[in-house]
């Protein structure tokens, strides 16, 4: 027998093909992700007309079989994210010339705010697939991989950078193949890594489902059958209701996709944490349990456990000393087709652009782009301002930690855009003024990431440092310059930037929001986005993005980089 | 061990092996030159060096992890293109897989030979038997303390069955007592003829390893890595520590360490001896003050502030590695002088040690400035500008004209440490300035 699976390990005692309980469920869960599959997947060869025909219905027994179709997409860009991760990341960890492009393109792709380029891709997709559902599937899906993707990938890439030497050389002593490897080596020790990059990506990707399930193209908008298209409509009904269920059927989701999926997987990723938690408190889950001790999961995963054992390609060389072998002229090359094929780029979107817009329209966006970024900085001070104090009282109370951790993971997963219609039907009701009180909903869904991390940074403060303070006491607002806020500064600098990056990202949604008849605009840059989107302008379209995205960048360079190796010089 | 040693073909054959590193614009760093080495079935050889010498990347040369510049390197009569058939690891810090059991780990070894499941079993189960793993097949390293865990090591290199057997410093992660434990079991198992390895190479900077272990032991020399002298090791096995024979070898080969052999065409001055590079080029170690006092101190409570260096590394639990570079340093600094593996506390040295704090900084300061040159350059940099201000960057890239980056950054970093125990300049880390201010 070989034992190479780790699910294939534990029970291996018992006896072997008599079933038990945790069969039951095991065999529940496979075949109910079974059928779920297959049913998602039929559907999607069928005609684009009976999307059409086939109207979205707000009765809410009808949100069971949506909410398996949004997850299916969900699940499905994840798939494709990891596989884009693994290839994408090799490829730029192997070669030194694609590392030059690829780990700079990366940091890009990062900046630029998907929700923008939807009608493009929209199109292009269905193009592809004429008048069958799947393009429109294809695109929706490509839209929440492109906010899944990236995390991953460069979670895989630091991890293949950061490859510890000896577990290199003893892999190259042993002569395993690239193949095996990968899979022996590389992989499993990236594993922490992609689980928590997984989770953290299957949080920001809710929003974008349901955001990109009601697709306008021209003059029609097609409604895929989820979630994201339901609330869609139940906003053009004014049916606060139906917002209500979506909600709930959304939080029961995300809970069942917690529970079965991220908590076995995180569970079973300590195994490939290098040293025990310091602690000695071991993620559980139920789940994971079950899994283990089931005879049916390990004949399912045997063949895959098998694939990585193939001893494919060629046994390995020598390495190379690095700069052994380099060639400068050959280098020179490669860059400077680099800079022409990005000049070429560069100069016909420009003239695309140009031939559309007048000149001093860019200044104007500009302008829209400063008071989108006055929003932003302004909500992440007011949301610090909030939740760092809580976070820091939350996370040094390590009991009220644990409970409210998952809590705050939680909500950062909840998209925000289905609460957005709460706020519009209130901000209708009093006539306030939208340019203020529709930014609150930008950084709505990303406050979280810093309540999280704060209490992350707060719960591992060294206890002796907390001891030390207070022994000299060392008390009121002196405690929190000194002691604290140095201490938590490098996971608040993390927690920031996620929430920046996504409330940026959110402009799109948020500075534009509709209920029913009424629709309510700020001014913004992500306004300016969101009507090109639906005047299907597409150069303008392009002239926000582009601009949203050097903000973005700017933002990135200019405060969060410094800030982030300031918060770390001690470290 | 056998009379046929010599009927054989060597296993391993390295001629005029050089191996240069270069990075960027810094000057070529000569790691390995003129290196000779052969192994015969039979035998264990030592690789004993300082850190730096070069040793453990002779041994990922003969391994096949790293391609020579330039020079001959066979395995069984085959010039040597990648890892070979036949020779395994022992990494000093183990390098085990994690995420895969002891019986795992231990398979992996097996992983390029075409070896069926059940066989593949069978042996691993056998090297994890011998190597005293017994019940822990399927523990997770990290359950494992690091004895049990080179012992992992040992047995996934065992299991190949390997002709040759390379060990880069496999005992030293290990506290004393477990290392002695699995010294022991080793040449137990190597004097009975159970290891199922026909050599080993094992790279150590530990003396009393060595002569407790290797029948042959390659002394290598720094800056580059040379081979100073080839000792042969006759004493019968299992050796005792306490034997007089036992101890003039290890004497011997500690003298031998501390007498660097200065390099062809290089004069080198005998009291910078060991120190490498000469004038602003001084490659300078980390020491920290206090560790240079702490010394100075131990060596004028003895007679005639005079220590045996294999002594005093007992005592003292320091290995060669971490004792020379102490003494050398206080050498440099004309605190001590060495000489045949004895070191001695100069007047200046016992003057120190009869001074106050403030006493001790400025005699200190005035070594540091008349002995080290790129102390007394900061200090003249510092004095000659107006600001009284110099950026790390000026000496950093003076200093790598003459070393690596990484040298520069070590020898830098003690300047820094140095200096400012003796008070003569101030370093900022965030502006990463020099400065001739006193902190307010």
């Amino acid at each position: 027998m070989t034992q190479h699976h780790p699910a294939l390990t534990a029970g291996g005692h018992r006896g072997r093909f008599l079933p038990n309980i945790w069969d039951v469920l095991a065999f529940a869960i496979l075949f109910g992700l079974l059928a779920g599959v297959m049913h998602g997947g039929g559907e999607t060869m069928a005609p684009l007309t009976d999307v059409v025909q086939t109207p979205i219905s707000l009765d809410p027994r009808a949100l069971p079989e949506y909410a398996l179709r949004t997850l299916l997409r969900m699940l499905t860009a994840l798939l494709a994210s990891l596989l884009f991760s693994l290839a994408y990341a090799t490829l730029a960890a192997r070669s030194r010339r694609a590392e030059m492009v690829l780990i700079p393109l990366l940091d890009i792709l990062q900046s630029v705010p998907v929700l923008g380029f939807l009608s493009f891709t929209v199109a292009g997709f269905m193009g592809l697939f004429p008048g069958r559902v799947l393009g429109v599937e294809l695109a929706a899906v490509f839209a929440i991989f492109t906010s899944q993707a990236w995390n991953m990938t460069f979670s895989f890439y630091q991890s293949l950078k950061s490859l510890p030497s000896e577990l290199d050389e003893a892999a190259r002593s042993f002569r395993l193949t690239p193949w095996r490897r990968f899979w022996g080596l590389d992989v499993p020790f990236a594993v922490p890594g992609l689980v928590w990059n997984a989770m953290m990506s299957m949080s920001g990707g809710w929003f974008f489902v349901v955001a990109a399930e009601a697709i306008s193209v021209g003059n029609t908008t097609i409604s895929l059958p989820g979630i994201g298209s339901y609330v869609a409509l139940a906003i053009e009904k004014r049916d606060l209701g139906a917002v209500g269920y979506a909600l709930a059927a959304m939080l029961v989701v995300i809970l069942a996709c917690d529970q079965v999926m991220f908590r076995p997987l995180v569970a079973w990723a300590e195994r490939f944490h290098a040293e025990a938690a310091p602690d000695g408190s071991l993620p559980r889950s139920w789940a994971l349990r079950a899994i283990r001790r089931s005879r049916l999961f390990a004949l399912a995963f045997s063949p895959i456990g098998r694939l990585g054992r193939l001893r494919l390609g060629r046994l390995p060389r020598f390495q190379r000393l690095s700069g052994a072998w380099q060639s400068r002229w050959a280098d020179r090359a490669w860059l400077a087709l680099l800079v022409f094929a990005g000049t070429y780029a560069a100069l016909e979107a420009g003239s695309f652009v140009i031939a559309a817009v007048p000149p001093s329209e860019g200044l104007t966006v500009i302008g829209l782009g400063l008071l989108t970024m006055l929003r932003v900085v302004v909500l992440l001070a007011l949301a610090s301002l909030l939740w760092v104090p809580l976070g820091v009282m939350i996370g040094l109370r390590p009991r009220l930690a644990m409970r409210l951790q998952p809590l705050a993971q939680f909500l950062a997963a909840v998209p925000a855009n289905i609460v957005f219609p709460f706020a519009v039907v209130l901000i209708a009701r009093f006539d306030l003024n939208p340019d203020i009180w529709l930014s609150p909903l930008m950084i709505l869904g990303t406050q979280w990431y810093i309540l999280f991390n704060v209490i992350a940074g707060a719960a591992a403060f060294p206890r002796d440092l907390r001891d030390a303070a207070a022994n000299f006491r060392v008390g009121g607002w002196r405690w929190w310059r000194k002691v604290m806020l140095p201490g938590i500064m490098p996971y608040y600098v993390t927690g920031a930037i996620t929430a920046g990056g996504g409330s940026w990202n959110a402009a799109i949604v948020a500075e534009v929001a509709s209920w029913g008849s009424t629709t309510l605009t700020a001014h913004g840059l992500g306004a300016y986005i969101a009507q090109a989107t639906v005047a299907g302008d597409k150069a303008r379209i392009m002239l926000g993005v582009a601009v949203m995205s050097l903000f973005v960048i700017l933002f990135n360079r200019v405060l969060w980089r410094p800030l982030f190796d300031r918060a770390n010089r001690f470290n | 061990m056998t009379d046929l040693r010599d009927a054989t073909a060597p296993l391993v054959e390295v001629k005029d092996l050089r191996q240069v590193y270069h990075k960027g614009d810094a000057p070529d760093l000569l790691v390995l030159d003129g290196v000779e080495l052969t192994i015969r079935e039979g035998e264990i050889v030592g690789l004993l060096g300082r850190s730096g010498s070069g040793k453990s990347t002779l041994l990922r040369i003969v391994a096949g992890l790293l391609a020579p510049t330039k020079g001959d390197v066979r395995w069984c009569g085959k010039p040597v293109e990648g890892p070979g058939e036949g020779i395994a690891m022992v990494f000093q810090s183990f390098a085990l897989f994690p995420w895969l059991t002891v019986q795992q780990n231990v398979e992996l070894g097996m992983e390029a030979l075409d070896i069926g499941a059940a066989e593949r079993r069978r042996r691993a189960l056998a090297a994890i038997d011998l190597i005293g793993l017994d019940g822990f097949e399927n523990a997770y390293p990290k359950e494992l303390s690091g004895g049990m865990r080179q012992r992992v090591g040992f047995a996934r290199a065992l299991v190949v069955h390997p002709r040759l057997m390379l060990l880069d410093e496999p005992f030293s992660a290990l506290d004393v007592l477990t290392a002695e434990t699995l010294r022991t079991d080793l040449i137990d198992l190597w004097i009975e003829g159970r290891l199922p390895v026909r050599s080993l190479l094992m790279v150590t900077h530990n003396i009393e390893e060595a002569v407790l272990m290797c029948d042959r032991v390659l002394l290598f020399s720094n800056n580059p890595g040379r081979v100073a002298a080839e000792i042969a090791i006759d004493l019968p096995h299992p050796r005792q520590r306490l034997d007089p024979t036992f101890r003039e070898l290890v004497d011997d080969l500690y003298a031998r360490m501390t007498n660097r052999t200065p390099a062809a065409g290089e004069t080198s001055r005998a009291t910078d001896e060991g120190i490498p590079g000469t004038g602003i080029g001084m490659i300078l170690p980390r020491v920290s003050t206090n560790v240079l006092a702490g010394l100075m101190e131990t060596l004028a409570a003895r007679p005639d502030g005079r220590a045996d260096l294999p002594d005093l590394g007992a005592a003292l639990q320091l290995e060669v590695d971490q004792l020379l570079p102490i003494a050398e340093t206080l050498q440099l600094l004309r605190f001590a002088e060495l000489a045949d593996g004895d070191i001695t506390l100069t007047d200046d040295g016992r003057r120190f040690v009869d001074s106050e704090v403030d006493e001790r900084k400025r005699l200190f300061a005035d070594h540091l400035l008349t002995y080290v040159p790129i102390v007394g350059l900061v200090r003249r940099v510092l004095d000659e500008r107006s600001s009284h201000r110099a950026h790390r960057r000026r000496f950093t890239e003076e200093l790598e004209d003459f070393m690596s980056e990484e040298a520069a950054e070590n020898t830098l970093r003690s300047v820094i440490s140095w200096g400012r125990y003796a008070e003569l300049f101030a370093y900022d880390s965030q502006s990463r300035e020099f400065s001739l201010e006193d902190p307010a």
